[in-house]
């Protein structure tokens, strides 16, 4: 531990000066000059660390401009560094040719903050669509959200591909099936992709903006609407993040019946996503089959804790819904239940010659394009990066019972369908050893908010893979920023590269075995 | 192939005769829906969704109504992926700005009678995205809606109630 603090102090000596009002203390936070800033990347990089996260902030409430910060990580460790420019030269170094995932990271800083990423190569907007107004930066304090923007004319500039028989295939924002918007933009010959590009942010809503004008409390709603079917586990990262800045202390049970929802959740989505797999293969029966099994975990989730989704009931100071003895003997009930017919199916999927010759050796993503990349979730697991925060950054119960990970190196569709059947058979044993072992106990301790300028941080692995949650009070104790990074900012690139050399039909399910959430990356 | 059909026998009819929980309530709804859809849209009533800004719950709630055991089509109820032959047009979303051409558009390229549905709590005001500079607060703002159903998300059963009411 402490190898990346070590790393930071000794290239950087007392220029790297550590923030004590950052939470939990076991993420250390430094402030680096602007000039040394791109130094401490490449020390990152060269230490074999992952970015992130990077985001910007307007701390014009204290009086000092914007801050630029990244978060990087290495194995278990996770680090902060930012350095602070003055709003008359809103300027940073782009770290984008040391890590691929700041690309999208700084341009959205750019669209949104207007903080210029120095020497990157892609002035487009993101997220951030052609026709707003250039001056337009809503994340800045000044900017009054209240305010209809006028539309302005603009071009998006697309990568666009030349040569005899190369053609275009614009699709979306409005897709074929019930699925969020977004545009994919295919340059291709005959069948084949030539290249992909990906053009977000049609469900932007000012998620960000939005949490400073909420209280702490009701933070933890809006959380839980980032990426509905992650609920849970944004909710959850959120709290657990202001939990860290106020010391509060949670009673165990609370943090038991937490894990109890995450995996649920995760059972439910995967349980979903695999029988859309096999949809998008013209393999209907398994869609059918693990639907059944979906909407019964569903009903059951509407039944003990009142929500299908448990929306909102992962609040800050602990959870709002207790389980009964009753609950708990449905639950192993109907786990018992989902478990036989879901081992059934499975032999189905594995047995089936029609679906293994879509499903493997298409859409892969290989290991070095999955490190560059700096994926997350079932995503990297299925690329040979054995990721998972629940078994490198536990937090009761997951540090007594703790989940196998399942790594595979083919990085296809096969190879993120198998890792998470994997993860659903985990998530059964977790669910079973919850309820056995789950403490007495009360469900919420006090909550009180934050002291003013602080901030605290939080990574959960949900369904999807790691959230992070970056959160600071103003000077008046308010919030004053709310960073969420959902495993769709970074995971999103990969389909462009995993799609390479694949034929324009395989996409649906090549995306789909991605499943990567619009509503998360956009905001 | 022979696990498949086995599976399949085992399985049998899971569709429960008319949803669960408020039965006598939905027996109703959904007998009187398929009357409706009977006598409106001679027996088919099909549906546009557009996702203008949600979080993706309600689209997972849309996606229950076609499993096996809401099995919307036996109202005669029927998603299109193409809004020419669509006769509603569901919204979910606060409706964002950066929706509103697309969702203008999907609306413009149907036929009579463009009945608009706004689904979820923020496909009615905004919920808890409210109103901004990247949210317009509701479907209300940008179309002529026919009927909201609130919930966030609205429960399948809430989804069918709706789509009833709105056609009656």
């Amino acid at each position: 531990m402490d190898s990346l603090s070590n790393i930071i102090i000794t290239l950087l000596g007392t220029d790297a000066v550590r923030d004590e009002c950052h939470y939990p203390d076991t993420v250390p936070s430094f402030m680096v000059p602007r000039e040394r800033f791109i130094e401490a990347a490449r020390g990152m990089k060269k230490a074999g660390a992952r970015l992130v996260a990077e985001w910007a902030t307007d701390e014009g409430k204290y009086n000092r401009g914007f801050g630029i910060y990244t978060c990087y990580s290495l194995d278990s460790e996770y680090i902060i560094i930012n350095c602070r420019i003055p709003t008359d030269d809103p300027t940073f170094p782009s770290l984008t040719k040391k890590f691929v995932p700041a690309s999208r990271f700084e341009r959205q800083m750019r669209s949104l903050m207007g903080v210029i990423p120095v020497g990157h190569p892609d002035p487009r907007p993101w997220i951030k669509h052609e026709d707003w107004p250039e001056d337009a930066y809503p994340l800045r304090k000044d900017f009054d959200p209240s305010r209809p923007m006028p539309r302005v004319t603009g071009e998006y500039p697309w990568i666009r591909a030349e040569g005899e028989g190369v053609y275009e295939i614009a699709v979306g924002p409005v897709h074929a099936g019930i699925i969020e918007p977004g545009h994919f933009r295919f340059q291709a010959v005959g069948e084949d992709i030539l290249h992909l590009e990906e053009r977000l942010g049609y469900v932007h809503k000012g998620i960000e903006k939005r949490f400073e004008s909420l209280s702490w409390l009701d933070g933890a709603k809006l959380a839980g609407r980032v990426s509905g079917d992650t609920t849970v586990a944004h909710a959850l990262t959120y709290c657990r993040a202001l939990e860290a800045m106020t010391g509060c202390i949670l009673p165990e049970r609370a943090l038991w019946i937490r894990a109890l929802m995450l995996e649920r959740e995760r059972i439910a989505n995967h349980l979903g996503d695999i029988g859309a797999i096999c949809n998008d293969v013209a393999f209907a029966f398994l869609l059918y089959q693990f639907s059944i099994l979906r909407e019964t975990i569903l009903r059951t989730n509407d039944k003990l804790f009142g929500h299908r989704f448990i929306m909102d009931r992962v609040i800050p100071g602990g959870v709002s819904v207790d389980i009964t003895p009753e609950g708990k003997e449905e639950i192993l009930r109907e786990t018992d239940w989902i478990k036989k017919e879901f081992e059934r199916l499975v032999i189905i999927y594995d047995e089936n010659p029609s679906l293994e010759d879509r499903v493997r050796d298409a859409g892969v993503l290989s290991i070095e394009d999955a490190r560059e990349l700096g994926v997350v979730g079932f995503v990297a697991r299925a690329s040979g990066i054995g990721l998972d925060c629940r078994v490198q950054n536990p937090f009761p119960p997951y540090d007594r019972i703790i989940p196998k990970m399942t790594v595979l190196n083919s990085g296809d569709i096969h190879a993120r369908v198998w890792v998470r059947i994997e993860e659903i058979r985990e998530s059964f044993r977790i669910i079973c050893e919850i309820l056995e072992g789950i403490p007495e106990g009360k469900i919420s301790g006090v909550f009180d908010p934050p002291s003013k300028g602080c901030s605290g941080f939080a990574v959960v692995e949900g369904w999807r893979g790691e959230i992070v949650y970056w959160l600071q009070s103003e000077p008046n104790g308010e919030i004053n920023r709310c960073m969420v990074r959902d495993p769709s900012s970074v995971n999103w690139l990969a389909l462009e590269l995993a799609i390479h050399g694949n034929i324009v039909p395989d996409f649906p399910v090549c995306n789909k075995s991605f499943n990567q959430s619009y509503s998360g990356n956009d905001l | 192939m022979l696990k498949i059909l086995h599976q399949i026998f085992r399985t049998g009819i899971v569709t429960e005769p008319l949803p669960a929980g408020v039965e006598e309530d939905i027996k109703v709804v959904g007998q009187e829906l398929e009357e409706a859809i009977r006598r409106c849209f001679h027996g088919s009533l099909t549906i546009r969704a557009v996702d203008a800004g949600s979080c993706n719950a309600c689209e997972l709630e849309l996606h229950a109504m076609n499993n096996p055991i809401y099995n919307c089509e036996r109202f005669g109820i029927h998603f299109t992926a193409s809004p020419r032959f669509a006769d509603m047009l569901l919204v979910t979303g606060p409706a964002t700005r950066n929706m509103e051409i697309a969702l203008k558009r999907t609306y413009n390229a149907m036929p009579p009678p463009k009945l608009v549905v706004a689904v979820g709590d923020c496909g009615c005001n905004g919920g808890i995205f409210g109103e901004g500079y990247a949210s317009l607060g509701g479907i209300g703002k940008i179309l002529r809606v026919d009927a909201y159903i609130k919930g966030c998300p609205p429960k399948p059963v809430d989804l069918l109630r709706g789509i009833l009411h709105v056609i009656s």
